[in-house]
């Protein structure tokens, strides 16, 4: 049920926002980008998985899509998804000591271990993928 | 709704789906969009990648980022339609429209690369 729908309360008093409240503040502003980096992930997959249709149509098809990779108007966006996918990795790591409480010997492991664990995971996948897709 | 929510089911695919994009996106965007069309580092040939994709492994792993990575932008893209655009009243339509587009990008996810 929508949560804004109050039964016996029709007249509850409730002040409106203004459609733009989040650019009053840097914080709100840094609040609403990182909620739509999921833009830039959604965009992602979904160009992931037409490059595999391309890949399973052919060399022909292939090299057709990595032309149109190629062109400025779409290594523009890329370059905005990708800083929006940095982005989303940043945020969401920052925010794994508040996530994940580790208890070792009874004494709550360090926020900056927990941190370094999570950048240090980051880098390792992205040298595993870095050796997957380089020097084929 | 009576008894249990279904709420914290989405949240969890919300959650490993950041989690998994986090890892993986910014290297496969920086390497597949950016650094082989501006040449910077050679493409791969058609047929080692069709070699590459063709490992039941590493189907498996891209099905799980396109259908986890399509749920996590669902949850969190409700989110911020209901809160930054003040679009509270539109509760059932945007849940539908968000969930239910991340359910067909599963699907399709699961048709393109079970067809591969």
């Amino acid at each position: 049920m929508n949560p804004e729908y109050r039964l016996y309360h029709p007249k509850w008093y409730r002040r409106r926002i203004p459609i733009f409240w989040w650019l009053k503040k840097l914080a709100y502003l840094k609040f609403v980008l990182r909620e739509l980096t999921s833009l830039a992930v959604v965009y992602a997959v979904v160009l992931l998985l037409l490059q595999l249709v391309a890949l399973s149509r052919g060399e022909a098809a292939y090299a057709r899509f990595l032309d149109l990779l190629g062109r400025p108007g779409f290594l523009a966006i890329h370059t905005l998804v990708l800083l929006g996918l940095v982005f989303h990795t940043v945020t969401w790591l920052n925010l794994a000591p508040r996530a994940l409480v580790l208890r070792l010997r009874g004494k709550k492991v360090p926020d900056r271990f927990i941190l370094a664990g999570h950048y240090l995971g980051w880098l390792a996948v992205t040298l595993l993928i870095v050796w997957g897709l380089v020097g084929r | 709704m009576k008894g249990r929510s279904i709420e914290p089911f989405f949240w969890s695919l919300f959650s490993s789906g950041g989690m998994l994009c986090a890892m993986v996106l910014p290297a496969v965007a920086a390497i597949l969009w950016i650094a082989i069309p501006l040449g910077w580092i050679a493409a791969p040939n058609h047929e080692s990648l069709v070699a590459l994709v063709a490992h039941p492994i590493i189907r498996l792993a891209l099905f799980g980022l396109v259908a986890l990575g399509a749920f996590h932008w669902g949850h969190r893209f409700r989110f911020t339609l209901y809160d930054g655009l003040q679009l509270k009243h539109l509760f059932g339509l945007i849940a539908a429209v968000c969930y239910g587009t991340a359910t067909a990008l599963t699907v399709l996810a699961a048709y393109v690369l079970w067809t591969l």
